[in-house]
């Protein structure tokens, strides 16, 4: 199965994983944008989204009742609506831009999904092979690079909408995800100077900080969380902040510029605005777990190979050292991480309120970036004690 | 009773302020004069004392002087003639100015006094204010806010009396609240010289009642409504329409004869509920002719004229008024203009403009009926004076209208404009009108407006503002009490239209109008519709003393000695 | 009154970084997470109505079926946004309730323009209008939300009327306390 799709056309291979992105990205973020309304309402002590039901669904016992309280057909209600509702565009706006702006989004969105890796499976030598849609060696900094030009489309939105809302916002939008890109990149950095020991072939692969996550012996499997927490914290913020999420989401702020960059959007070319930050968030997530959470490793100091070899010798079964079960195995796991970190931002924003815009500023500038600083510098050194020793 | 010319002036104290009153005069009235209110219910100004309500009672002195010597007694504690107070109340209705008089109204004994009227009157009251056409002008209501008690120590049964007996067609008595203030006897008595109520039985059981067999229907039965002070006449034409409290008062004038009753009348968004008489000492004292407070009934009749109509085919304003000056173009020289006595002083003005624009000869319309010697004149057009005023007419109008008929037989009258005059009852024949196209400006329909070539439809006297000139030669005015309904024009408007039509310029508003009014007319000198006082200018009558009017005597009015006798 | 000048406590360095802050309002956030629903699921579920509720304003018969209003038009009056409109009537003299006189031919209340502020009831003198537990108006037009009189006495049913004065009355006037 595999070799027939590796014997493929790489255009068809191409189309066929992007198209496999999509199909898999746009019902995620519907997910989340239904789970954050879940969220939010249980936290307000409120049912949320529980009335829309498929007309025959209903007779369905206990199930129908069940997704009908959870709320599944409101997710469909809202893609349904998203397609089929007007698509207004003000006289007002520069249309190509406008019209560009969504589409402009989803790329960054789609791409940087490409380059991070959800899972592993082991060949037959016992060598973790990452499941990732291109394995590029550049890894961290693609993301990076890619990702920082979805602010491109926030500007243009602004820019396109001709209107003071959208333009402030996405002023707004520009100047914070500069402002924070720095420190996110820097608390990186000494991940990437940990696993990159003098010597070693140098990589910026996150299957790679992964399988150093992996490493036998107590220093080994550490995840990378607890080696280096300020590191996490600052990315976490910044990750925050790059996501526009609460309380960082300057470029919306509903209560002071109606909806930011997308005031003048409506039905499918906001929906692509909408998807893009929840894709967005997915990919920080991902990233966030590969780093610091030790990527599809069950447990610290439990990496994938030992839990295999241990579900091996529990049950006995052959089929559990298939590289079929452990690569879905290895999915599951991360992607489960990935919904805790999402979580985890979701719960953040219905308990913290927005900052104000100078405070946001501050925090990035005058906060964030020397602790940034500082702690690469602490942890270059330290690194630099420990690696020559 | 007729005031000496000179009266003489006596110094009265009322509640320790001085104020110099006419000798005899009533109590009540000079207490008003220091703006002092003494609660009344059977007083009215205009009526015979009686004295039997007893809410009017006051404290009263007089200067004391000795017995003997007639000299003046005086107080050492205020260097002041002594006041001998009498010790029991007195009716303020019945108590008249003279030298020296004092009276106190605020003392304890006269608020007891007041109270104590009051819970008598509210033992056997029905306390049906919620259903009482009266409630929001009733001085019960009034006195009880002010001297009631608030709960009744009444435990046994109220008396229960007739509540819905027709005295007469127009009003309807609810013993149950009559306070027998007789009020409405001694109008009927006095006023309407039609004596047919009564109180029949005594105590509490008293009655207001008609003399057997009659009925309370002469032509000013209403007026007894408007000074019942509770709700136990009412008139049959407005109950339970509309309560009081919602109405709008406008003051009007009753367009029914030359006497030009001044009026309220009572509105609520553009409809008219009723008409009430107006105060005017000079005119119509408070009293006012059933027969005019059923004329608010015409701004809403049903044949009321509402389409501008050239041809018989439904028109504008404009395209009709063009079709007029073309009409007095193909007839230049051969216009008759059939004025009105019903018009307004302004109106009679421009179509007085018209007729000099157009040469055409002008005629007017008399209406004559017999005089009541009441408030209904003889003439029963409101503003034929105003026609002589403006020159509009030179003489006195006759019912007919030979001269016209003559003329047209005669072919010299090719166009008749008529404002609202119906040419048919005025004595014009069919062929007569066959012969001429009539112009027709008017607010209901008639034979005239069914044959005219151009209808223009306008507004009746409460949809507009403006000026009459009665019998006395007084110059009244009147305001907009509703706006006009819909397709209808203001005469003012249709006239100076008219006036443009022929390539004259003439306003239409009531400013300028009054100006070039006063300019060109000499009798009006230099009133202004705004300066007019409600109650009335009295013009120099003196041009036409000579004219006969058909008016007889009526109430403040005595027709000049020549005048010809009233025709039937 | 004096003023008094408060030195604020400078922050602590924990306290500085808002994290404890975020901390504890994370553990409020997630303790409410596992709280039961409070919200009520509004068709299904209905609010228990507490007395003296003001919903829409009805107009109640008496227990022997009279209509209460005799159209004073008070509660028009008072109305402060004008959203009582009574054409008053009367009752013929031959009717069982003829010693009312008065009943109101069309009382029309705009539920567009009423705001539930019981003034008319307050207002009443015959205790015939009442802000009773109806609290959900809706219609598809502006006409179907006036509210015409005899759906006024349909939403207003039938309330005890402790003074029954117009039987009262009546009784007086039959037992022959007259003249
Ligand atoms: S009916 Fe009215 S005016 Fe006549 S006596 Fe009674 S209270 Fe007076
Ligand atoms: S509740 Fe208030 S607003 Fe509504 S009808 Fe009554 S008085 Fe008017
Ligand atoms: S206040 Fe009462 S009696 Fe009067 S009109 Fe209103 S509801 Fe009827
Ligand atoms: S007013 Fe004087 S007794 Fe009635």
């Amino acid at each position: 199965m595999f070799d027939f799709f590796f014997n493929l056309n790489p255009v068809i291979q191409g189309l066929i994983k992007g198209l496999a992105v999509i199909l898999v990205i746009f019902p995620l973020a519907g997910a989340c944008s239904l789970a954050e309304r879940k969220v939010s309402a249980w936290m307000q002590g409120r049912p949320g989204p529980n009335r829309a039901i498929v007309p025959w669904f209903a007779y369905v016992p206990f199930l129908g009742r069940f997704l009908q309280r959870l709320g599944v057909f409101h997710l469909m209600a809202d893609g349904a609506k998203f397609l089929f509702k007007e698509e207004p565009v003000p006289g007002h706006v520069n249309k190509l831009y406008f019209v560009l702006a969504p589409a402009l989004a989803m790329m960054p969105a789609f791409t940087t999904v490409t380059v991070v890796p959800f899972g592993a499976y082991f060949d037959g030598a016992g060598h973790a092979i990452p499941l990732v849609l291109a394995n590029v060696d550049v890894g961290l900094l693609a993301v990076f690079a890619v990702s920082s030009l979805g602010v491109y489309s926030l500007i243009l939105a602004g820019w396109a909408s001709n209107s003071k809302y959208p333009f402030l916002g996405s002023v707004r939008a520009s100047a914070q995800l500069i402002s924070y890109e720095l420190s996110m990149t820097l608390s990186v950095v000494p991940v990437f100077l940990w696993i990159n020991a003098p010597g070693t072939p140098g990589t910026m692969s996150l299957a790679k900080v992964v399988e150093f996550q992996s490493l036998p012996g107590f220093w080994g499997g550490t995840w990378f969380i607890f080696l280096m927490p300020l590191s996490a914290a600052i990315f976490l913020i910044s990750l925050f902040a790059e996501t526009n999420r609460q309380p960082f989401d300057m470029p919306e702020s509903e209560s002071d510029l109606v909806g930011g960059f997308h005031t003048e959007y409506g039905a499918f070319k906001w929906s692509l605005f909408f998807v893009a930050e929840y894709s967005h968030m997915l990919v920080g997530s991902g990233v966030f777990t590969l780093l610091f959470l030790g990527g599809w490793n069950p447990l610290p100091w439990l990496p994938l190979a030992d839990f295999v070899a241990w579900l091996h010798s529990l049950g006995g079964a052959a089929f559990v050292v298939h590289p079929l079960f452990v690569g879905v195995l290895s999915i599951a796991l991360f992607l489960g991480k990935v919904l805790v970190v999402i979580f985890f931002f979701m719960w953040v924003r219905w308990t913290v309120p927005r900052f104000r815009y100078d405070q946001v500023m501050k925090l990035g500038w005058q906060k964030l970036l020397p602790l940034a600083i500082a702690n690469l510098i602490f942890y270059a050194l330290a690194i630099a004690w420990v690696q020559t020793r | 009773m007729i005031a000496p010319a000179k009266p003489e002036l006596v110094t009265v104290n009322i509640d320790g302020k001085e104020i110099a009153v006419p000798k005899g005069m009533n109590v009540i009235e000079a207490a008003r004069q220091v703006g002092v209110d003494v609660p009344h219910y059977c007083y009215h100004p205009k009526l015979t004392i009686v004295g039997n309500c007893r809410m009017c009672l006051i404290e009263m002195g007089l200067p004391a002087v000795d017995p003997a010597t007639k000299a003046p007694v005086m107080d050492p504690a205020t260097g002041k003639q002594k006041i001998n107070w009498i010790p029991r109340p007195q009716i303020g209705c019945a108590t008249n100015a003279s030298a020296g008089l004092h009276i106190r109204t605020q003392t304890p004994q006269v608020k007891d006094c007041r109270e104590g009227v009051m819970e008598f009157l509210l033992i056997n009251h029905p306390l049906d204010c919620p259903i009482c056409d009266q409630a929001g002008e009733c001085k019960l209501q009034e006195q009880s806010t002010g001297y009631g008690r608030g709960y009744s120590r009444f435990i046994e049964q109220k008396n229960v009396k007739p509540k819905r007996t027709l005295l007469g067609p127009r009003v309807m008595l609810d013993d149950e609240r009559c306070i027998l203030c007789s009020r409405c006897i001694r109008f009927s008595k006095e006023i309407a010289k039609d004596d047919v109520l009564g109180f029949i039985d005594r105590g509490s059981y008293s009655t207001l009642t008609c003399y057997p067999g009659k009925k309370l229907e002469n032509n000013y039965s209403l007026n007894t409504v408007d000074i019942c002070p509770v709700g136990a006449l009412t008139s049959t034409d407005f109950r339970f329409k509309m309560r009081v409290w919602f109405l709008k008062q406008t003051n009007s004038i009753d367009p029914e004869s030359s006497v030009g009753a001044n009026t309220v009348a009572w509105s609520r968004e553009g409809v008219i509920y009723r008409l009430t008489p107006r105060r005017n000492d000079e005119v119509n004292d408070t009293w006012m002719a059933d027969s005019g407070r059923v004329l608010y009934k015409a701004v809403t009749a049903a044949d009321r004229l509402t389409a501008v109509k050239v041809n018989g085919a439904d028109s504008a304003l404009d395209i009709a008024v063009h079709a007029a000056g073309e009409l007095f173009k193909s007839a230049a020289g051969a216009v008759a203009i059939v004025g009105s006595g019903r018009s307004t002083v302004e109106e009679q003005f421009l179509t007085k403009k018209l007729a000099t624009a157009l040469s055409a000869s002008t005629h007017l319309v008399s209406r004559v009926g017999q005089g009541d010697k009441i408030l209904v004149s003889a003439d029963r057009n409101p503003n034929v004076r105003g026609a002589l005023v403006t020159g509009l007419i030179p003489a006195l109008p006759t019912a007919q209208l030979a001269a016209l008929g003559t003329a047209i037989d005669a072919g010299q009258v090719k166009t008749v404009v008529s404002v609202g005059e119906d040419l048919f009852a005025a004595g014009l024949n069919a062929t007569q009108l066959a012969k001429v196209a009539v112009i027709y400006l008017g607010t209901h329909a008639n034979a005239t407006s069914g044959t005219a070539k151009v209808v223009l439809p306008t507004l009746t006297v409460f949809e507009k503002s403006g000026t009459f000139v009665n019998q006395q030669f007084r110059l009244q005015k009147f305001l907009k009490v509703v706006p006009g309904v819909s397709g209808a024009t203001d005469d003012l408007v249709v006239l100076s239209k008219l006036v443009a039509a022929t390539g004259g310029a003439a306003p239409s508003d009531l400013n300028p109008l009054w100006k070039a009014l006063s300019a060109e007319v000499p009798a009006l000198g230099t009133v202004t519709f705004a300066n007019l006082p409600e109650t009335g200018l009295l013009l120099d009558a003196t041009p036409w003393a000579a004219l006969s009017f058909v008016e007889g005597e009526t109430l403040h009015f005595k027709p000049a000695a020549q005048a010809a006798v009233v025709t039937a | 009154m004096a003023i008094i000048p408060l030195e604020r406590k400078p922050l602590s360095l924990a306290e500085r970084t808002y994290l404890p802050a975020i901390l504890s309002g994370l553990k409020t956030t997630f303790a409410r997470l596992l709280r039961p629903i409070e919200t009520m699921e509004y068709p299904e579920q209905r609010p228990a109505i507490p007395p003296g509720y003001r919903g829409v304003p009805t107009l109640v018969k008496d227990p022997n079926g009279r209509e209460k209003c005799v159209s004073c038009q008070l509660c028009e009056f008072v109305c402060p946004p004008k959203a009582i409109r009574i054409t008053p009537g009367e009752i013929p003299a031959d009717a069982p309730t003829a010693q009312v006189e008065k009943a109101p031919q069309a009382f029309e209340i705009d539920m567009l323009r009423c705001i539930y502020c019981g003034l008319c009831q307050e207002v009443c003198p015959e205790e015939a209008i009442f802000l009773q537990n109806q609290y959900s108006m809706s219609g598809y037009t502006r006409a179907e939300m006036v509210n015409h009189k005899d759906r006024l006495y349909e939403l207003g049913g039938t309330l005890p009327d402790p003074h029954l004065k117009w039987d009262k009355k009546k009784a007086a006037a039959e037992h022959g306390n007259t003249h």
